[in-house]
């Protein structure tokens, strides 16, 4: 049953007899609908600054021959805007093959539950809790001088219907409460931002005054920066604390392993695989499965029930990311990471949960092994260069190391890199792997997607930082 | 094809009259409609095509000092007076914000001019095509181009009402023509890419497919065989993709929402000297044609050509109705960001620029998002050429460059070589002492 066609002129028949007659001699292709409701509500300067409410209801219709992809998407649910989008479609399709198995897996795994986390906790309530939030921030010490903090709430309907009538639907809850706390103390101003999230309730995260810790965080990172000194520039070794420092990972690495850079040849790794690629002990996975993870998913943007997919098993490259467009064009199957940010955007390969495994060093050694270079601890944001390989992020907690011990914290370094050198480079893989606290969105072509990522502590022995000290 | 003025103002009036039966004691809403049309292209055929179809309305009640959005995508006849109940219902349970209000009625736009922003012109599919297929052509006219990241052309038209309780009620048209190639260049196990773009009102503004193809070959190659450098503190001359990004940065800076808040490295600067005397920064709504033109701001408020820096003093900030009560200053109508932003042109020419110093590193490309509003620290990733005596010597990658913007706002200097290409414009540019990390 679809719980789309209500209040339209179209049923579900009607719907499937426009799919079909329009992907019948195509490879591949869905009527992908769509029903996302969010809420973003923002205290800011001592006020609730903005309740925005947001209700986006579409279709994206695609149709796919060889490797070319005809796409139309409305919000216009209706038998003449369907037949609008099958005429477009048709325009770009001019030579039909139609050759790929249609058949998708059928599956009942379920990794969050079916909730609305918008409707399920009251917007009052949530305007006491980011008051008490506020007041909370700005008791910690006197040199709090701003606090924003927001609540970001979603829940997406999804359903795909396929050619023959095959209907595959998700629901997906998704929230988010970030608290950022600015700090002045002699004429100095910094910074620290921390969020939590994933994909269940709110109080899920902050219940038992949780939301105090996230606070506290925030004020630590702020408070460090207050006392950083200008960074070093240069060559040297890094230590990567664990969490969500393995958003260099995800980019340095994970990028390039998606589908559709290694088709089309432009990603360093496409002709790797079976190759050592990293060092010893380096095992990284992109997994869909794991419970209320940012990154999870029953099942992708093309149907596709979500996996575990080993892509670097003990330095050895073994597999990329594929969505099904990628994934028939390289003669293998698609892995559950075809995704998309909405109906208004076209499937690409897309990272889940980027995970690097533990491994048998301890941080200590680490940092002990360092006679000079920095520890990262946290990062913001993060670019990569897919055909050249390089990247760069910027820390936003760093602190050198001198003669193998932790000293004073930095400010402004970034971290730059080429992922392929920076993979065999690795030479200590810790014990402490963890997961990031759920707030990651990774950009691709002009589309978010929520993620995930999780890493071990991680000695590279050499990575270029750029500060302003020489 | 896109709606009608009219159809927008019906849904408008709709909402506002819905609005105040409530009992809503202010109302606004915006309904947008746009259609656009895409083709990608790539390795000599076509690659995909996008047809977007959007619609939808964001409107914001008022009680009293309470206030609350909504958007919604579902504006059928039986959803809309749904959706001002919802919006309401918010309103009422959200505390009250003795600053909000709609904008002064005497600021309204109220103006005739036309700015010519809408232009008609549509391709089919076929003329994206080849014109797409023109620009790959040349771009692999060298053997040094591999492969292809693809190219786009996209050809979009909008429509839009923005209305509110106070009596404005106003909309226009408006066209963005967009062509994109990206190519790969190969030698020596040395893989680079690199793109040219162009994004206009009017097709007959775009770059010819040609002059696409051959930048983006041009701009591919010359990344080929990238050295690494040495630590150092350098002279940098700025290509103009990356001077117009450190305009944006100084525009984030003097937004009225960051500094009444005290975020920016900019509080408390105005009428001071921020850089040299010889430089001036002008946001100019009214130019026929131009990308970052517009009658009103996001709140219906008339926008006056404005003088953000005056012979290197800062003279303005960017205003809008909300934030300037903040900062008892009254809305310039820069809700929603600048328009055409951009350096008025310096007095040396780029020959003069990049031979001023014996040795110069030249920067076309940086990644990665190192800026802190805050405390003004830039740190970026970059790629670029060494200039030696005025001669493009080698490409160089994997460097950062660092500083703060406070210094590099104080020591910078412009060439003569202006153009209005973007909304937010700036010459190449020349700076002094940044730190670049290397080897």
């Amino acid at each position: 049953m679809s719980k789309f066609f209500d209040n339209t002129d179209l049923d579900i028949n009607k719907a499937e007899s426009i799919v079909s007659s329009t992907l019948n001699n195509c490879d591949d292709g869905e009527l992908y609908l769509e029903n996302s409701k969010s809420e973003s509500i923002i205290l800011d300067d001592n006020k609730i600054k903005s309740s925005n409410f947001t209700n986006d209801v579409g279709y994206g219709f695609r149709a796919i021959t060889g490797d070319v992809v005809a796409y139309s998407h409305s919000n216009d649910i209706s038998e003449n805007s369907l037949k609008n989008s099958s005429k477009n479609l048709k325009s770009t399709l001019s030579s039909y093959k139609g050759n790929y198995d249609h058949q998708i897996k059928k599956t009942n795994q379920k990794f969050y539950k079916e909730i609305d986390p918008t409707d399920n906790k009251s917007m009052d309530s949530k305007i006491k809790l980011l008051n008490k939030i506020n007041e909370y921030a700005r008791s910690i010490d006197a040199s709090v001088k701003q606090v924003t903090a927001n609540f970001l709430g979603e829940k997406k309907d999804i359903e795909i219907l396929r050619l023959g009538g095959e209907l595959l639907t998700d629901s997906r809850p998704l929230v988010r409460v970030n608290v950022s706390i600015m700090l002045e103390k002699n004429g100095r101003k910094e910074t620290g931002v921390y969020g939590v999230g994933g994909r269940q309730s709110y109080d899920d995260y902050l219940k038992n005054e949780n939301w105090k810790s996230v606070c506290d965080e925030a004020f630590r990172i702020a408070n460090t920066n207050l006392q950083s000194k200008p960074s070093p520039a240069g060559e040297m070794k890094v230590v990567l604390g664990p969490g969500w420092p393995a958003i260099l990972i995800h980019e340095a690495i994970g990028h390039g392993l998606e589908g559709d850079f290694n088709r089309k040849k432009t990603s360093v790794f496409h002709d790797l695989v079976g190759k050592k690629v990293a060092s010893d002990g380096v095992t990284i996975i992109d997994d869909g499965t794991l419970n209320n993870r940012r990154g999870s998913l029953n099942i992708d943007d093309e149907g596709t029930p979500t996996e575990k997919t080993v892509l670097i098993e003990n330095g050895i490259l073994k597999n990329f990311m594929q969505d099904r467009l990628n994934a028939r064009l390289m003669k293998t199957k698609s892995t559950g990471n075809g995704r998309r940010e909405s109906y208004k955007h076209i499937v690409m390969p897309r990272m889940r949960n980027t995970i690097m495994l533990s491994g048998n060093n301890t941080q200590e050694e680490m940092i002990k092994s360092v006679d000079r270079g920095i520890f990262a601890v946290s990062f913001g944001g993060g670019q990569v260069d897919i055909t050249s390989g390089k990247f760069v992020f910027n820390c936003t907690e760093a602190y050198e190391i001198i003669n193998g011990k932790i000293g004073a914290p930095l400010k402004g370094a970034t971290l730059i890199g080429d992922g392929p050198s920076s993979l065999k480079e690795i030479a200590m893989v810790g014990n402490d792997m963890m997961l990031d606290p759920g707030i990651g969105t990774c950009g691709k072509a002009g589309q978010g997607v929520p993620v995930g990522v999780g890493q071990p502590s991680l000695l590279i022995n050499k990575m270029t930082v750029g500060g302003t000290q020489i | 094809m896109i709606k009608d003025k009219n159809y927008l103002l019906n849904i408008s009036e709709r909402i506002l009259t819905k609005a105040k039966k409530l009992g809503a004691t202010d109302a606004s809403v915006v309904v947008s409609n746009s259609v656009s049309e895409d083709i990608n292209y790539r390795n000599k055929k076509i690659d995909g095509s996008t047809r977007s179809e959007n619609l939808g309305a964001e409107l914001t009640t008022y009680f009293g000092k309470k206030k609350s959005s909504l958007i919604s995508s579902n504006l059928k006849e039986n959803v809309l007076d749904e959706l001002v109940e919802k919006c309401f219902v918010a309103t009422k349970i959200t505390p009250e914000d003795e600053l909000n209000s709609l904008p002064d009625k005497d600021l309204h736009f109220k103006g005739l001019k036309e700015l010519d922003l809408f232009d008609k012109t549509h391709l089919d599919n076929k003329e994206k095509i080849d014109y797409l297929k023109e620009a790959e052509e040349v771009a692999f006219s060298s053997p040094k181009i591999v492969n292809t990241n693809g190219s786009g052309f996209s050809e979009k038209k909008s429509n839009f009402v923005l209305a509110n309780s106070n009596g404005f009620s106003d909309g226009y048209e408006n066209s963005q023509f967009t062509a994109y190639c990206e190519v790969v260049s190969k030698e020596n196990g040395s893989m680079e890419r690199d793109y040219e773009y162009s994004s206009k009102r009017f097709f007959g503004d775009l770059l010819s497919p040609k002059k696409i193809g051959k930048n983006a070959s041009k701009f591919a190659i010359r990344k080929l065989n990238p050295k690494k450098i040495k630590s150092e503190r350098m002279t940098v001359v700025f290509d103009k993709r990356i001077s117009k990004n450190i305009l944006s940065v100084f525009a984030n800076a003097i937004s009225s929402n960051v500094i009444a808040k005290g975020t920016t490295f900019l509080k408390g600067k105005e009428n001071n000297q921020i850089f040299k005397n010889d430089i001036n920064i002008v946001d100019k709504s009214d130019i026929k044609r131009a990308n970052g033109s517009k009658y009103f701001d996001n709140e219906g408020v008339k926008l006056d050509e404005l003088s953000l820096i005056e012979n290197g003093v800062l003279k303005n900030f960017l205003v809008d109705t909300y934030n300037g009560k903040k900062i008892n200053k009254r809305s310039n109508g820069r809700c929603g960001g600048t328009s055409n932003l951009f350096f008025k042109k310096g007095s040396k020419t780029f020959n003069e620029l990049i031979n001023s110093k014996q040795k110069i590193l030249y920067i076309n490309e940086t990644i990665g998002h190192g800026t802190n509003l805050i405390t003004g620290d830039y740190s970026v990733g970059a790629s670029g050429q060494i200039i030696e005596n005025g001669e493009f010597k080698y490409p160089v990658s994997e460097i950062t460059i660092a500083g703060n913007f406070n210094e590099i706002f104080k020591n910078l200097i412009l060439a003569d070589d202006l153009e209005l290409n973007y909304s937010t414009n700036s010459p190449t540019m020349l700076v002094e002492g940044i730190t670049v990390g290397g080897i």
